[in-house]
């Protein structure tokens, strides 16, 4: 048990890196606390799993130290390192049955026998595997397969930190839930550290306290699941996270007011500072755009209407941008014409894809 | 679903029956013909039934004497080629580089002995060892080791076992490389992080990914090996007197040598069989492991 210190960490997979196009993973300094419940955030190709090999060992970075509290370990082989991983893909021994299986990581470390049994019990307990203890683990479905990988990493009760490269991948979807919830259930029991690689936002929302979401081999944005839905970093935060993703619309900002082409839009903070030289972009969550019938707001066109189950989200058109905003319940829509009311509160400005905080409007009303 | 019937169909099988039927059939049905029949010459044949086989299985006969003295040498000859090609290819395949250009390298590096003709083998051998010119025998006579392949039976055993090694093990060790390279790099990544020493990676991951291609090694060597005949032919032709004359050796100097086309005849056809048997044994068995893994899980 331990906290995990990242310190100007970077890796390259090419031997003489010059430019940052050739980092797979950028400069990172990062804090992952001891018994936090982890969720790394990105799409593929991310440098995702080369920051997770890194932290177990399995990749050597190019520069940058990593500390187990404060132990550096950096040239630490694997073994040494007291960690545990679950990858992608079922691994398992096939010749050993499903409690030799999971025993295996205990006898490696000459866990003494009554205590690796226990354990063992204990953990195939947690899982289900109770019942093909005493099988092979060669014949067993994927699902299966998947579950004794994790219980070798959930096994050994002393480690640093349990780390799960998209662990559920090959897992039917209703096991999914359960499996998910179960890793939850033993993070809560054990406190111990874990970080759980992921490119489905559902899940790292619904399993970790803190997400840190990746973008081209850099961290954007490290948070909360409600600050990275609320007030998102970076535009690709708020593009990757939601469903529909937010609003990310080119405008023209002249101190508290955002121009999409003639339309103004009131700011709640100004923007005096802002680059000149850059793109400059407005943020909004669709959930923060409603629809409403042609008056007051922006004039829209209505290109289609969907219904995602929970809520309707209507497509619609401003002078050629699209624009996601939900229509309220009580709303028929006829013809296409509307206008558009959106939340103030909730409008970003971004330059160059980060988040501009903007100084705070002094005795004026938005 | 309703199964279309078409009879027409049978046709397609002609051609593969066919070229069986001529090419192993028909050859085959000709040695049975030959073995039941006994020649005084002039191209006479009389019926014989089973009296070849009688002799030829009965030990204290001539024909059975010779004949089981080159099935025990040929028996010692393959457990001996096994015994040291399958180990001595498994290690090979475990210390080939994995990546990089020392890859294709060693693959051509391997491949080498198995592209030369089998009588160039038995002759390049033949040349190497001898005490006179070759490098080898020179080089071990020079060494103080009284060494003559031709002369003396140990020597002549020897020189064929290193022979057979030298030429056959890159097979098993291409085998086993194919199967080692089959195995995904999440295993050896698991097995670090669950701390398994280097042989519990060997046991626990390596062997058993391996098992299916070490069928085929075993199974294919030992069949060559039971049936060599070229390159000891070419090295020792048999000899110093019988000691390495192996059951293709002595079926050749049996059939073309002494012309007893009935002997031959019933000899190869007991050959076969016990390849077959053996063959038959060895693949029931390395199925069976299989199956039995697989009945503990059920």
């Amino acid at each position: 048990m331990a906290r995990i210190t990242l310190d100007h960490l970077a890796h390259a997979y090419k031997p003489d890196p010059q430019t940052p196009q050739d980092y797979a993973l950028k400069e990172i300094n990062h804090v992952w606390s001891q018994g936090g419940a982890y969720a790394l955030l990105g799409p593929s190709g991310c440098g995702k799993t080369t920051l997770l090999n890194i932290i177990s060992g399995l990749v050597r970075p190019t520069r940058g130290r990593i500390l187990f509290d404060d132990r550096d370990v950096t040239d630490l082989a694997t073994e040494a390192r007291n960690i545990a991983q679950v990858f992608q893909f079922p691994v398992v021994y096939d010749t050993m049955t499903v409690r030799e299986n999971l025993a295996f990581p205990l006898k490696n470390r000459r866990v003494p026998k009554d205590r690796a049994t226990k354990r063992v019990e204990e953990i195939a307990h947690l899982l289900d595997l109770t019942p093909v203890l005493s099988r092979k683990a060669s014949n067993l479905t994927a699902d299966m397969k998947q579950k004794i990988s994790l219980g070798r990493g959930l096994v050994r009760p002393d480690v640093a930190a349990i780390l799960f490269d998209e662990p559920l991948t090959v897992i039917d979807p209703h096991l999914k839930w359960q499996l998910r919830s179960t890793l939850k259930e033993i993070h809560r029991a054990l406190d111990i550290t874990m970080i759980y690689v992921t490119h489905d936002q559902t899940e790292a929302l619904t399993f970790a306290d803190k997400v840190v979401v990746m973008h081209d081999g850099a961290v954007v944005q490290t948070g909360t699941p409600e600050e990275l839905f609320v007030r998102p970093a970076h535009t690709f935060v708020g593009h990757f996270i939601g469903s529909p993703g937010m609003n990310i619309l080119p405008c023209r900002v002249e101190g508290a007011a955002a121009y999409l082409g003639k339309e103004r839009v009131a700011l709640q903070r100004g923007y005096l500072n802002l680059p000149k030289s850059e793109r400059i972009e407005l943020g909004i969550r669709p959930e923060f755009v409603r629809l409403q019938p042609r008056g007051a707001g922006l004039p829209v066109w209505i290109r289609r209407i969907d219904d995602i189950g929970r809520a309707r989200i209507a497509r619609v058109d401003l002078d050629g941008r699209t624009i996601a905003a939900s229509v309220p319940e009580n709303l028929s829509v006829s013809g296409d014409e509307a206008s558009l009311h959106l939340d103030p509160r909730h409008i970003h400005i971004y330059a160059d894809g980060h988040l501009v905080a903007g100084e705070p409007l002094e005795g004026r009303a938005a | 679903m309703t199964k279309t019937l078409n009879n027409k169909a049978w046709f397609l099988v002609l051609p593969v029956f066919l070229i069986v039927a001529f090419s192993a059939v028909l050859p085959l049905m000709t040695v049975v013909n030959y073995s039941v029949q006994d020649t005084f010459g002039n191209n006479q044949f009389f019926w014989n039934g089973v009296g070849w086989f009688q002799e030829l299985l009965d030990p204290t006969t001539d024909l059975g004497g010779r004949f089981f003295d080159s099935l025990w040498r040929t028996l010692l000859f393959s457990a001996i080629i096994l015994l040291i090609e399958v180990p001595l290819g498994i290690l090979v395949a475990l210390s080939m580089p994995r990546e990089g250009w020392t890859v294709a390298l060693s693959l051509v590096l391997m491949a080498l002995p198995l592209l030369i003709p089998w009588n160039v083998v038995g002759t390049i051998w033949q040349v190497f060892a001898r005490g006179d010119i070759g490098l080898l025998g020179w080089l071990v006579n020079h060494l103080g080791i009284d060494y003559n392949y031709t002369g003396d039976p140990l020597d002549a055993w020897i020189t064929i076992v290193v022979m057979d090694v030298w030429h056959w093990t890159s097979l098993v060790a291409l085998l086993c490389y194919a199967g080692l390279k089959s195995i995904p790099d999440a295993y050896y990544q698991a097995a670090r992080i669950d701390g398994a020493s280097r042989w519990a990676v060997f046991r626990t991951i390596q062997l058993p990914k391996m098992r299916r291609v070490l069928l085929i090694a075993v199974l294919l060597r030992f069949m060559d090996s039971f049936m060599i005949y070229t390159e000891p032919f070419v090295l020792t032709g048999g000899g110093p007197g019988n000691a390495t004359t192996f059951l293709s050796i002595d079926l050749v100097k049996l059939a073309l040598g002494q012309f007893d086309l009935g002997k031959a005849a019933a000899m190869s056809l007991v050959y076969n069989l016990i390849i077959l048997a053996i063959c038959w044994v060895f693949y029931t068995i390395m199925t069976n492991v299989d199956a039995k893994n697989e009945r503990a899980e059920a």
